[in-house]
């Protein structure tokens, strides 16, 4: 028996070094810690229970049968974050360079479909060179087989992707299917080809750092939701991330405990929009006074920031928050703001987490840049989203609602459930400018006439009260009370229950 | 007595007096611009009435808006509070003619005192002690590099309407006179309307020390004693105090004599202040000499209240009004010691540049002192703005206490609970000031602060008993917030395991914090802190050693900025399960700016001094730019060739914008 068990702890204490000393310390050279040590952070001391520790390839060809390391390059198992269940892999680059083999894939879809069978979210670590060569064809379908499950486990876990290496050709397809995806700085990259494939054919040079880094990503590119300084800050942030999110689909919103009161007022609020129309203010401020304790993790902050999209907490509940940001852009919405915002709103909605939004907006971005690329399917990405969500809608007009922004931002008739309204809000179908060169064009030569006619528009047009008078606007608030509205708000929302028609699913305009 | 009057003022000076005349029944007048149309003395006053857009030069510093806004309203007098039109005569003259009162000084004391040449002649025959100086009207740089010459270096040129630090430079040599002329010239012409200049020479090791006198209209004028003012940042006072701890008994007595001579040879009435230097070189005391006269309440004078228990604005108030001083000098002592610092909107990480913007979070600190008193006189809110358009001052915290040691003590612990969040500003340096070891001995100069902070100012040191302290409040807070997360609802097992130890990193140095009941270790010695902290609190009231400790904290991704005693740095928390791992992470180079000419306020660029392919060298002058008044001129810090060129003249700027690259 002894010997047995003897023999187990030696087989462990093998799998356990994964590609040998020498690899670990070259891995840690890179500044990256090794797929175990990942795994080790990221969830809660001692609760990870690893599965497939004796795997290995099945490869027989170019005399890779000479070569097998148990467990084969990926780590796989479950464990807590803050005590509630989820399921992880970490590709372990010190085995064959973390890439991925039939084996390899059997041991990731073994993992996602317990995850997608009990209902608690999957995280991968992603550090591999790519497909095992060695294999073929075998190693494609592997991919393939993970792609299938990424798909399925969509909508029902949540799916979140740390890029903590390369991730390069296929493998991209996986954390693409994902909810989000952290990346670390420096070391991780994302491409279909690489470099030396770009260079071959366009004739482009470029560093695997401007084509696929954490920072093209994370605001070029918007793959990427968050960069992160290093391996430990991005695990880190993966606890904190994670306690935003529901397990499933099916799950009640995770709640803990706080201090902040329901009904705080800030006074501040009050002054937040600056006197002249013209001038921008930061929407942060609202958001961080709005949520629990000021705590706001912001998602995809770099890129299209004129819209701002993140997780908060109301009374210790998860809410997603999406904000215009006059800032940036005036607040426009255009193609790359409208998609980020859709995702996130669609996001929300599949995980039955409340959604605040807070309306700022001019319009839509004008110019050939924005239509010649599509911002009418572009921005009804975000409309289909918005129209489409069931989950509790309360929404807070700042200042501009033009046009058919308006209308896209959770509006009344978008099913919005407490549609609110600051005294500052202007709800119109453009500003007073442009309406009046229209309506009056005949005194378009007259500046004293339109000067008049401007001023009479804004009388009318420049406040809430047309829209409330319609009921499009529940209430027009005090400022200060916004986070007491809120609270109050989605209280009362709480067992909201509201059903789309049957359909086998929507057909967004993707 | 007057039954409403009108301030013509905004900000915390227009608040303080409010106060006093509505505590003496008079009902007030507010006047704003735009940018003030939300401000606290809007709110404060009885009534408001707006006076023009948001430049000064077009509302506050328009006499006929004034007397226009007091027939509006039926406002019988008028104070001027600081700056303003607080020193123009022709306003108190005009403000006369039409029967309304000015709470102020006679306008020919204001004229005489008004004119640097003029009130040192007057001075001087008044029996006051002046400085060797230029008297009269300066041509031109040529002229004026004559001069100071004559007079021998340094020197110091000032534009002749100038005050409050604006229009004043320095000169070491001749160099700096061809330099800085012209420009002070301009910065007369654009802040005061006048472009004189005058230039004196400049003392060493020179103490600031002004006396404070007090008239009435029936020939009765006393001094309030002395205030110190020796710690300023380019003649911008910072720190003021009362008594200075240089001046003795005597020669109080012979500064306040000449003080009143000066007021009583002009004629004065109301409040005023006699401005004099002092060589602290000179420990007989001999050796002070009228700077000059300011013919208004000063920003200071909280100080002088606080230690006379006199109300210098009611004062102000009672005089216009015609009533005869209620004390005379006998009966005017000094009753412990007050201190007030400055509260500005300036980074004094990034060489005090001038910050502006919205007041996200402002929570001024409470009175709540056994021992002494602290006064806090501001004019702005939370949500409130520091403008462009004027003086970056945010508030005025003023101690009291017995001792200086006391008040200086006050004065770290409200600074420390001061929350600011927004603009930059200076609460850091302050606190450092306070503690720092000069000024607790008094040995202060008005070169104090380029002296002690020649480069730059990088916080407060502190001992290491204090980081020990961060470190175990960083451990606990860190404990604290990961023991909530772990009460997160729909647990697999229940809450897992405590997460043990934990590792605080300050400045690369690492320490091993453990928490158990009721007892904190640091690397395994015992730290004495006790302090309760619920999450999301960024203020923390501790106790260390049984002293208060307050310290301010931010949460950051892996782990906590905390900031005390002018101390503030980000404290790394790992748990201590896998902080080693931290050794593989590689510092991520930060990129090289030193190409770059980086704005370091918003405003506006004046001039260019170079153009693309020009060669450079270090110290050369690249661009100038107009912030808060004062012209800046950003110079190269390396040498090399312009490659481009950003911006042009005239151009807004805001902060970090990229002026212009160098090869």
């Amino acid at each position: 028996m002894s010997a047995n068990i003897a023999e187990m702890e030696r087989r462990r204490a093998a799998a356990l070094l994964g590609g040998g000393q020498d690899r670990i310390d070259a891995q840690h050279k890179r500044g990256k810690l090794t797929a175990r040590e990942r795994v080790d952070v990221l969830l809660d001391a001692g609760s990870f229970e690893e599965l497939d520790m004796y795997v290995e390839h099945n490869c027989t060809d170019f005399g890779m049968e000479a070569q097998t390391v148990p467990g084969d390059g990926v780590v796989t198992g479950s464990g807590t974050i803050n005590g509630r269940l989820v399921f992880v892999y970490a590709q372990d680059f010190t085995v064959f360079g973390g890439s991925l083999s039939e084996r390899h894939a059997q041991k990731i879809c073994k993992i996602m479909d317990m995850a997608l069978k009990v209902g608690a979210p999957v995280i991968g670590l992603s550090d591999s060179g790519g497909a095992r060569i060695q294999e073929g064809v075998a190693s494609l379908g592997g991919y393939a087989e993970v792609f299938q499950r990424n798909v399925l486990a969509s909508g029902v876990v949540p799916q979140l992707s740390l890029i903590m290496g390369p991730c390069a050709g296929g493998a991209v397809y996986s954390p693409a299917m994902t909810d989000f995806i952290f990346m670390v700085k420096g070391t991780s990259y994302m491409f279909v080809t690489g470099p030396d494939v770009v260079k071959t054919v366009t004739n482009e040079v470029v560093t695997q750092e401007e084509l696929g880094g954490a920072t093209t990503h994370t605001t070029k590119t918007g793959v990427a939701d968050l960069a992160l300084d290093n391996d430990l800050e991005a695990l880190v942030a993966a606890r904190r991330f994670f306690d935003f999110l529901p397990l499933s689909n099916r799950s009640d919103l995770p709640e803990r405990p706080t201090a902040d009161p329901w009904d705080r007022i800030e006074d501040s609020l009050d002054t937040l929009v600056p006197d002249n129309p013209n001038h921008p203010y930061d929407m942060h401020e609202l958001v961080r006074k709005v949520v629990d304790e000021g705590d706001f993790f912001e998602i995809q902050p770099d890129h299209a920031a004129n819209i701002i999209i993140g997780f908060g907490r109301v009374e210790g509940r998860t809410v997603g928050v999406v904000a215009n940001q006059p800032m940036v852009l005036a607040g426009c919405l255009d193609i790359n703001s409208s998609k980020k915002a859709a995702r996130f709103v669609r996001f929300c909605d599949c995980f039955n987490i409340p959604i605040l939004t807070f309306v700022d907006v001019p319009g839509f971005l004008p110019g050939t840049a924005q239509e010649h690329n599509g911002i009418i399917k572009h921005g009804a990405k975000l409309l289909y989203a918005y129209a489409e969500a069931t989950v509790p809608k309360i929404t807070v007009i700042t200042r501009k609602a033009y046009g058919g922004a308006y209308d896209v931002m959770a509006s009344k008739h978008l099913r919005g459930d407490l549609n609110y309204a600051w005294p500052t809000a202007e709800i119109a179908v453009m500003g007073a400018k442009g309406a009046v060169e229209i309506i009056f064009r005949k005194d378009a030569g007259d500046p004293e006439k339109i000067a008049q006619r401007t001023k009479e528009y804004e009388e009318r047009f420049a406040n809430p009260f047309i829209a409330a008078s319609k009921g499009f606007i529940d209430e027009v608030i005090h400022p200060h009370s916004t986070r007491r509205r809120i609270a109050l708000g989605l209280r009362k929302l709480r067992h909201k229950q509201l059903e789309n028609p049957w359909k086998k699913h929507g057909n967004p305009p993707l | 007595m007057f039954s409403k009057i009108l301030i013509a003022n905004r900000g915390e000076i227009a608040c303080r007096i409010i106060r006093t005349a509505r505590r003496m029944g008079i009902a007030t007048v507010a006047v704003y611009s735009d940018a003030d149309a939300r401000s606290p003395h809007v709110k404060l006053a009885d009534e408001a009435v707006h006076i023009g857009p948001s430049p000064a030069a077009q509302s506050y510093l328009l006499p006929e808006k004034i007397i226009a806004a007091c027939e509006q309203t039926g406002a019988e007098a008028v104070h001027p509070g600081y700056g303003f039109l607080s020193e123009r005569a022709s306003f108190v003259e005009a403000l006369e003619a039409e029967g309304i009162a000015f709470i102020g000084p006679p306008p020919n004391a204001i004229a005489a005192m008004g004119d640097k040449i003029e009130s040192k002649r007057l001075a001087a025959a008044a029996g006051v002690n002046v400085v060797p100086g230029f008297v009269g009207e300066i041509e031109d740089t040529e002229h004026a590099v004559r001069i100071a010459g004559e007079i021998t270096y340094p020197v110091m040129m000032k534009a002749s309407a100038g005050g409050g630090g604006k229009g004043m430079r320095l000169a070491w040599s001749e160099q700096d006179v061809r330099e800085g002329f012209e420009s002070v010239k301009r910065e007369g012409l654009n802040s005061f309307g006048d472009d004189r200049v005058f230039i004196e020479k400049f003392i060493e090791s020179p103490r600031h020390i002004e006396i404070q006198v007090l008239g009435d209209r029936h020939g009765n004028i006393v001094h309030l004693n002395e205030r110190e003012c020796s710690i300023q940042r380019r003649h911008q006072k910072v720190v003021e105090e009362a008594p200075s701890p240089f001046v003795t008994p005597e020669m109080r007595a012979r500064m306040g004599a000449q003080a009143v001579a000066l007021a009583r040879a002009v004629g004065y009435h109301s409040a005023g202040t006699v401005e004099l230097i002092v060589s602290g070189a000179d420990p007989t005391g001999e050796s002070f000499y009228f700077l000059e006269m300011n013919t208004r309440l000063q920003v200071e004078h909280p100080v002088t209240e606080a230690i006379t228990g006199i109300d210098l604005v009611e004062q102000m108030i009672r005089v216009a009004a015609g009533e005869a001083l209620p004390f005379t000098q006998e009966d005017i002592g000094i009753d412990g010691c007050a201190i007030e610092n400055r509260v500005y909107a300036e980074d004094p990480y990034r060489g005090f540049l001038p910050s502006t913007g919205r007041l996200v979070r402002y929570q001024p600190p409470q009175n709540g002192e056994e021992q002494g008193y602290v006064r806090v006189d501001d004019g702005v809110t939370e949500g409130g703005e520091v403008s462009i358009f004027y003086d970056p001052m945010i508030a005025k915290l003023i101690t009291w206490a017995p001792t200086r040691d006391e008040a200086a003590d006050l004065q770290l612990q409200a600074l420390d609970a001061f929350r600011i969040e927004g603009p930059g500003n200076n609460l850091h340096f302050l606190s450092a000031l306070m503690q720092h070891p000069r000024f607790r001995a008094g040995e202060l100069t008005t070169g104090f602060i380029a002296e002690e902070y020649s480069e730059g100012f990088t916080g407060a040191p502190a001992s290491p008993e204090l980081l020990r302290a961060l470190a175990a409040m960083a451990g606990t807070i860190v404990t604290i917030d990961a023991d909530r997360a772990r009460r997160i609802a729909g647990q697999l097992n229940g809450p897992p395991a405590a997460p043990g130890d934990w590792q605080a990193t300050i400045d690369g140095q690492d320490y091993l914090v453990s928490i158990e009941e009721d007892a904190i270790t640091v690397d395994g010695e015992p730290v004495d802190i006790a302090f309760e902290y619920t999450p999301g609190e960024r203020i923390i009231f501790a106790e260390l050693d049984g002293a208060a400790l307050t310290v301010q904290v931010a949460p950051r991704k892996l782990g906590y900025t905390l900031a005390t005693r002018g101390f503030s740095r980000f404290v790394r928390t790992l748990n201590a399960r896998y902080a080693a791992l931290s050794a593989h992470m590689i510092e991520k180079e930060a990129p090289d700016l030193s190409r770059l000419l980086i704005c370091p306020m918003p405003g506006l660029l004046v001039a260019l001094h170079v153009a693309e392919g020009d060669a450079v060298e270090p110290g050369q002058p690249l661009a100038t730019v107009e912030a808060m008044k004062m012209e800046n001129i950003l110079r190269a810090g390396k040498s090399g060739t312009i490659r481009r060129i950003n911006a042009s003249a005239g151009a807004s700027l805001a902060v970090d914008a990229v002026i212009l690259e160098l090869d």
